[in-house]
């Protein structure tokens, strides 16, 4: 990242040193998850041939793209020091939604596009209640979990979508791709490259970061928290929505129950991959790292033989996991940062 | 006490301006005229009502009544942001950085210099940045979190964030308490500068001698009332502490002799590591100690681990000569310590609950039978306390919130008196609150000590150390500097030992 580039003239190099130990720090973060990532592939395909294939590969990243789409949302969500529980059920209505418009003969395009106006529909109700209600994002986006999975199950009851009432254009949409790589994990490419974009080079995009560092001084330093707020809802609103509209097109089969506990797997991809749930740190290329390793976890434990039930308790163990390196790095960079400072103090002072 | 102002338009002015919290009423009908070229100090005790005039010209608090002039013309500030664009910029007393952000992205948050497309300029922002730190003589790396700064670091980066602007108007609250002699004087020359170019600066210090130095005009305010604005030229420190105390220094700091007796609280070589090193003091019951520094410096921390609410790495403490643990308040509180916290709001009061229920939390003990509350005991104790320390209630079932500053302060003080403490530890005791209440504490605190209590009383009131304390220990970023006799205890001294220019620890 240019960011953290340097001029070579700008500091002092006790100052110098320690940020780039903090940067190091950061970096290692997302750098880490990506080794292990590796690590377990690499293993797995030593033990199973055929794992890494082409369609293996292809598998990988099908698996991945839905979780990774709803985790860059989610992730924005968090940086701003709030949660967005109610994705799972944004995902699953949204997808029904495409679904019903498509298999009454619509436009697959403008299906998707629903899907995605519905999602920001409910990021705006989401955003305008965590805003202006003052009331921790936890609750309000837990009673919105609720409520939108029950206008779901008003709306839709029994009813199914299945692959054979959607046009077949948007199934293959769904499956194929250039040689290993799937149109869906290209699409969530460019959205992952674009959020990070935003995030990183655009001013309202770093007021995201600042308000969820410190939400005090974010207002005393003039950031329209609440409308900021309301964007990072919206951007996870779209993007869940969006997330839903993939689902239908990989999956094919949707019924009221889709989506139901996602919101759990995606919020522990988004802390798996370093976005801090305290707020103002972290990015969504950690977040997608993070979900990319959950989703690989379920392929590569079938295929060396152990059984799925293990899949869940090993993503809570890596949850913790996750957490604890945080935890352990974090106090290790402030002790390191009061150390620093009280050297600097006396050496000022002896000098 | 009018003076003849000028006939110019003042660039920001504040007319009949008031505003209240709940009961406490921090302004009343507050004028002020702020004009181009001219650095204008405001002046008055803790909670004279100081910092939310600033609130009220920066855009945070909407005053209640009164009206916000810029340029002769009414405006109403919305927020922050809308003061910022009229140029307006200020330096808050507590620093409110963005840990997680650089210190570069921290000055130039929602401001950031943008190439094509709005994209952020991150280079220019860095570059803008070492421009602003080399301009005030600072060596900090734009890149640096800032988390992890020395308050004087964050401070310094405030008072770039505030340069940033090119403001019309410059507010620096307490700018200068953190920083060192070399630190004040650049500041001090850039302001000079910006004033020249025709800039209006709004200036609060407690040391009275910068407010001589910098500013053209002052205006005193007491309990949140308008005393005076008038010129510099022409006053005298005396004047100014007059205005601001509206009472002779006698009649606040009612401060009787006491008879020193045995050590009650013994400090050895106390570390906590990167907070406080090797602090060594004794506390001696009829005792006043006065604990004195910077924001920043170490005070409370100190407190806070004496008590046992935060662990400390090294040192010992002794209560009559028994030896506490590290991180055990319980254990403290049974030796006979009481710690009035810093901030009554969050730490020494639930705000929530009656004035009853808060006297009683630390008495479950002294009130209980076999496990059980006895409603009865309860109340008897809380109503002993209410009235020894005449608090003014109607209720005691009424919620604490809805007391004044000092009427809580007093409840916060009758909860640990009612331990029956040997080491009373009070932190701030009279921020925020009116002179009258204060004067009232200073006198209680007094008659404790001269009953055989020991006092530890750390104060960032200058004037209420040297009136109050028997003997003052100043600390120095996280060291004792100096350990002052009551009799060679002046502001120069004191202040000398607080930043680092002093006598070495005794």
């Amino acid at each position: 990242m240019t960011m953290t580039a340097k001029p070579a003239s700008a500091a002092p190099p006790e100052a110098a040193s320690t940020s780039g130990f903090l940067d190091r720090v950061l970096k290692v973060r997302e750098l880490a998850i990506l080794v292990v990532l590796v690590l377990m592939l690499l293993a797995t395909q030593l033990d199973n041939h055929a794992f890494l294939s082409e369609q293996g590969i292809k598998d990988l990243l099908l698996n991945a793209t839905i979780l990774v789409l709803v985790a860059v949302g989610q992730a924005t969500v968090v940086i701003t020091r709030n949660v967005d529980l109610s994705v799972g059920s944004t995902m699953g209505i949204t997808a029904f939604a495409a679904g019903e418009f498509l298999r009454g003969g619509g436009n697959p395009l403008v299906g998707v596009l629903i899907a995605i106006a519905l999602g920001i529909g409910f990021g705006v109700v989401n955003g305008l209640l965590v805003s202006l209600g003052q009331v921790p994002a936890l609750v309000v986006t837990l009673g919105t979990l609720y409520i939108i999975r029950g206008l779901d199950s008003i709306w839709f009851g029994s009813k199914q979508i299945t692959a054979a009432d959607l046009p077949s254009g948007f199934a293959d949409f769904g499956h194929n791709g250039f040689g290993a790589v799937p149109y869906l994990a290209l699409l969530t490419a460019v959205v992952l490259i674009v959020a990070a974009y935003y995030l990183r080079s655009y001013r309202s995009g770093r007021d995201l970061y600042a308000l969820g560092s410190s939400p005090e001084a974010a207002r005393l330093a003039g950031v329209p928290v609440r409308k900021r707020i309301l964007t990072a809802y919206i951007v996870c609103g779209a993007l869940a929505g969006l997330a839903g509209a993939l689902y239908l097109a990989r999956f094919g089969n949707v019924d009221s129950g889709t989506g139901n506990g996602y919101e759990l797997t995606v919020v522990s991809a988004v802390v798996v991959g370093g976005v801090a749930f305290t707020g103002g740190s972290g990015s969504v290329y950690g977040a997608a790292l993070g979900a990319l390793l959950l989703t690989s976890i379920n392929s590569v434990l079938p295929s060396i033989g152990v059984s799925s039930v293990w899949v869940q308790a090993i993503d809570g163990i890596l949850l913790l996991l996750a957490i604890a390196v945080d935890r352990v790095v974090a106090l290790r960079v402030a002790a390191v940062l009061r150390k620093r400072a009280a050297q600097t103090r006396s050496a000022i002072h002896h000098a | 006490m009018t003076d003849p102002e000028p006939e110019r338009t003042p660039v920001l002015a504040l007319e009949g301006v008031s505003k209240s919290f709940g009961a406490v009423r921090a302004l009343r009908d507050v004028s002020l005229r702020l004009y181009a070229g001219e650095a204008h100090a405001l002046a008055g005790e803790n909670g004279a009502g100081k910092s939310t005039l600033i609130k009220a010209l920066a855009g945070v608090h909407r005053p209640d009544s009164g009206t916000v002039l810029l340029d002769g013309a009414p405006v109403v500030f919305h927020g922050p942001a809308d003061a910022r664009d009229a140029g307006v910029a200020v330096i808050y007393q507590e620093p409110t950085l963005f840990p997680d952000l650089s210190i570069a992205e921290n000055i130039f948050v929602g401001r950031q210099p943008r190439r094509s497309f709005g994209r952020v300029d991150h280079k220019s922002v860095r570059q803008a940045t070492a421009d602003l730190f080399r301009r005030l003589g600072v060596d900090l790396d734009p890149d640096q979190p800032a988390r992890g700064l020395s308050i004087a670091d964050q401070q310094l980066v405030e008072i770039a964030k505030a340069l940033s602007f090119d403001a019309r108007v410059l507010i620096m609250d307490e700018p200068t308490a953190a920083l060192t002699g070399s630190e004040v004087a650049r500041l001090f020359g850039v302001v000079r500068a910006l004033r020249e170019s025709g800039a209006a600066v709004l200036f609060i210090s407690h040391r009275l001698e910068e407010v001589f130095q910098l500013c053209q005009r002052v205006t005193t305010l007491r309990d949140g009332a308008w005393i005076a604005s008038e010129p510099v030229e022409g006053l005298t420190e005396d004047d100014l502490v007059r205005r601001m105390v509206g009472r002779d220094l006698d009649e606040l700091y009612p401060k009787q002799d006491a008879k020193v007796g045995e050590v009650a609280l013994s400090v050895r070589r106390l570390t906590r590591e990167g907070v406080f090193t090797d602090v060594s003091f004794d506390v001696r019951r009829g005792e006043i100690v006065g604990l004195a520094g910077l924001v920043g410096a170490g005070r409370s921390e100190v407190a806070r681990a004496v008590f046992g609410v935060d662990r400390w790495d090294a040192g010992e403490v002794e209560v009559d000569g028994r030896p506490l643990k590290s991180g055990a308040p319980s254990l403290a509180m049974s030796a006979g310590l009481a710690l009035v916290p810093e901030d009554r709001r969050e730490q020494g009061l639930v705000m929530e609950m009656s004035i009853e229920r808060n006297i009683n939390l630390t008495g479950f003990g002294a009130t209980s039978r076999a496990g059980l509350m006895n409603r009865g005991a309860e109340r008897s104790r809380a109503v002993d306390w209410a009235l020894r320390l005449q608090v003014k209630y109607a209720r005691l079932a009424d919620v604490v919130g809805t007391l004044s500053g000092g009427n809580q302060q007093k409840v916060v003080l009758a909860k640990w008196l009612a331990t029956d403490p040997r080491v009373l530890i009070v932190d701030e005791p009279t921020r925020g609150i009116d002179v009258g209440t204060k004067a009232e504490v200073h006198r209680l605190l007094s008659q404790l000590a001269a009953d055989g209590l020991a006092v530890l009383m750390i104060s960032s009131d200058l004037p209420e150390i040297l009136g109050m304390a028997d003997r003052v220990l100043v600390m120095h970023e996280g060291r004792l500097a100096a350990d002052i006799p009551r009799a060679e205890a002046t502001e120069e001294s004191v202040m000398a030992a607080a930043t680092g220019r002093g006598r070495n620890a005794a």
